[in-house]
């Protein structure tokens, strides 16, 4: 009994500081949220501000107010970011693996040279490619190494957009987008014939795209159109992240292929399958589970990612931008918590809409087991 | 045909990983006033070394931050690891999966979630600007990680071994140090890289909460490469000290630095 007690004891501290340093400050970073810290500069850095209760007006601001229009540069920013990161280390990742797993001279050293830029720091790797990224060298002047004209392009400076559109229609693209998953788990649930969740998936789909036809049309979250698109300096920025992330989801995929058992393969090529369609239709679907882990980590990172862009690009860069920078420049550059505050706990709250389904299924696959 | 494609897919590969450190440790061998666009990629001559020792010279305390940094923080974060694993994989309670589950929370939060509070807490508790603050920071953020490793290796320790010792009178120390500890070298080696390298490498802490004497190198570097007087030669040196601890672990290491990674992402 008294080794329970003490067992209890020694487990006490830390579960104390993670109640204070996780729950406590996410609660307080809460309310931080919903105050006007910032708003009068005099108040800003006192030692004990005086915070008036606003509600959600730092929200609305980030998403309709007129100063903002930066912050929604850095939403959009961030979702492109995401999906040609994400995209671009899954794709490079599965490549290299599949080239590894059929067992060339010197394996070893191939998997330690696609590995090691995950022993960097994203500033390390940010330093080096800002440098290989300057508009009139580095990887412009590679062509004329074989005797062509150089690029000329301005990787990190440029202000050029692609794809551009109004932030007014978010409502309507994020109502379509998401109506259209829907539809898609329905379909998955009606090919597994699960009735229940067939039901629920199609009718909010339906109740989601006939408000993005209807009321979604018209919705205007500002007075004036405000164009956001791609940000054409964020592809020098892509290019590092996925350089420096592709060893680790090689590693992830390179594991995976090696588990598949050599008598499921046998099996497929008896049945008279050709290799392309043993990729499609048994290695890949038994890779879906791994690519679902590593769309969890990439993205987990690609939602914080700060240091990178500090490093490539800076604080100050707008065309860069991503809400974690936006963040702190406002918290720790203009003093404006609140609003710092704010975006901090979007930032969460994109983390649990993907994190916490996840940890569930995996909690229920434990229990299962 | 079909090796000849492979070879030629890997050797690509192997190039587009390895041109930027080529690029770096010829920028880092030039003559500041040799670094002009348009030679990047060619090679130094004659060879500068002196680029090393002024990029030391001006690294050095910040490069002595990171090392008492992650040295410390990691050492300690092994130790909570161990214990707290210890009693959540041979000591279990009512509701200590709960409370395990909740911790392990703390590991997927952003930390701009929390960066506000965090910084007015350590300010008040007088640790702003110095490592200690940055030291405690490391070791409570660090606690699910290293709890996981330590306790999905501890599961694994058969319960026999902890029964037998407990009936021999031993008490919850005593098992710890005699049964479990003399066991636990490659956990504490898996924790130890991985904590190193993410303490190592850390940016967003350590850029919020120190002040310029004490700063660690990842934030040294950032600034150094974001301003636009300095010759490229000294962030190309000063990359090239940042990355070198975690280089060399990596390289030494690298079976346990995997394992580290597979434990730490697929896992969790």
């Amino acid at each position: 009994m008294r080794d329970r007690i003490t067992a209890f004891l020694v487990l006490l501290p830390s579960l104390a500081a993670v109640g204070i340093f996780v729950y406590g400050f996410i609660g307080q970073n809460l309310w931080v949220s919903l105050t006007d810290w910032g708003k009068n500069p005099a108040q800003a850095l006192a030692l004990r501000p005086e915070l008036r209760f606003v509600g959600l007006e730092n929200y609305r601001e980030l998403f309709t107010g007129f100063v903002d229009v930066r912050f929604r540069q850095s939403v959009v920013n961030l979702i492109f970011f995401t999906f040609f990161f994400m995209g671009g280390s899954l794709g490079l990742g599965l490549l290299l693996a599949m080239a590894l797993d059929r067992g060339p001279k010197g394996e070893g050293f191939f998997r330690t040279v696609f590995l090691f830029p995950m022993a960097l720091s994203f500033v390390v790797t940010g330093t080096i490619w800002r440098w290989l990224l300057q508009p009139q060298g580095g990887v412009n002047v590679l062509p004329t190494l074989f005797g062509l004209p150089p690029f000329h392009f301005p990787w990190l400076t440029t202000r050029q957009q692609t794809w551009v559109f109004d932030w007014n229609q978010l409502p309507f693209y994020t109502a379509l987008a998401v109506g259209l998953t829907l539809l898609y788990v329905a379909w998955k649930a009606h090919r597994e014939g699960e009735r229940k969740r067939l039901f629920w998936s199609l009718l909010s789909s339906g109740v989601l795209l006939v408000w993005a036809f209807t009321l979604g049309r018209t919705t205007h979250l500002l007075p004036y159109p405000e164009p956001h698109g791609f940000s054409l300096a964020l592809v020098g920025v892509i290019l590092a992240a996925v350089w420096q992330m592709s060893g680790y989801t090689m590693a992830l995929y390179l594991a995976g292929l090696r588990g598949i058992p050599v008598e499921v393969l046998e099996a497929a090529k008896v049945d008279g399958a050709s290799e392309w369609q043993t990729y499609r239709h048994v290695v890949l679907p038994l890779l879906a589970p791994i690519t679902l882990s590593a769309m969890i980590v990439l993205g987990h990172i690609a939602l914080k990612i700060f240091d990178l862009i500090f490093a490539m690009a800076g604080l100050d860069y707008a065309p860069t931008d991503v809400p974690a920078i936006y963040m702190y420049l406002l918290a720790f550059r203009g003093n404006q918590f609140a609003k710092g505050a704010a975006i901090g706990i979007l930032l969460l709250l994109l983390v649990a809409l993907v994190v916490i389904p996840y940890l569930v299924s995996q909690l229920r696959k434990e229990v299962r087991r | 045909m079909g090796r000849f494609f492979l070879y030629a897919l890997l050797l690509l590969a192997t190039l587009l990983f390895l041109l930027p450190v080529y690029l770096v440790i010829l920028t880092a061998l030039k003559e500041p006033a040799k670094i002009t666009l348009d030679t990047v990629w060619h090679w130094p001559d004659p060879v500068y070394w002196e680029s090393f020792k002024i990029a030391w010279d001006a690294f050095r305390p910040k490069f002595q931050n990171s090392v008492v940094l992650a040295l410390s923080a990691t050492a300690l974060s092994a130790l909570v690891g161990a214990l707290n694993g210890y009693v959540l994989a041979k000591w279990p309670f009512r509701g200590s999966n709960l409370l395990f589950a909740l911790m392990l929370f703390g590991m997927f939060i952003p930390y701009q979630s929390i960066l506000i509070p965090l910084f007015q807490f350590v300010k008040a508790i007088g640790l702003y600007g110095t490592l200690w603050g940055l030291i405690l920071v490391h070791v409570v953020y660090g606690i699910p990680i290293v709890t996981l490793i330590f306790k999905n290796y501890y599961s694994e320790i058969p319960d026999e071994l902890v029964e037998a010792a407990r009936i021999d009178g031993a008490s919850f120390f005593g098992i710890f140090r005699h049964v479990i500890l003399p066991l636990s070298a490659p956990a504490f080696v898996v924790v130890a890289i991985w904590q190193f390298t993410q303490i190592w490498n850390e940016f967003l802490f350590a850029v919020t909460l120190t002040r310029p004497e004490s700063q660690p190198i990842t934030v040294a570097l950032a600034q150094l490469a974001g301003g636009e007087a300095v010759k490229w030669n000294l962030p190309m040196a000063g990359a090239i000290l940042a990355a070198l601890p975690t280089l060399l672990v990596y390289i030494f290491l690298g079976r346990y630095f995997l394992r580290g990674l597979l434990a730490g992402s697929v896992k969790g």
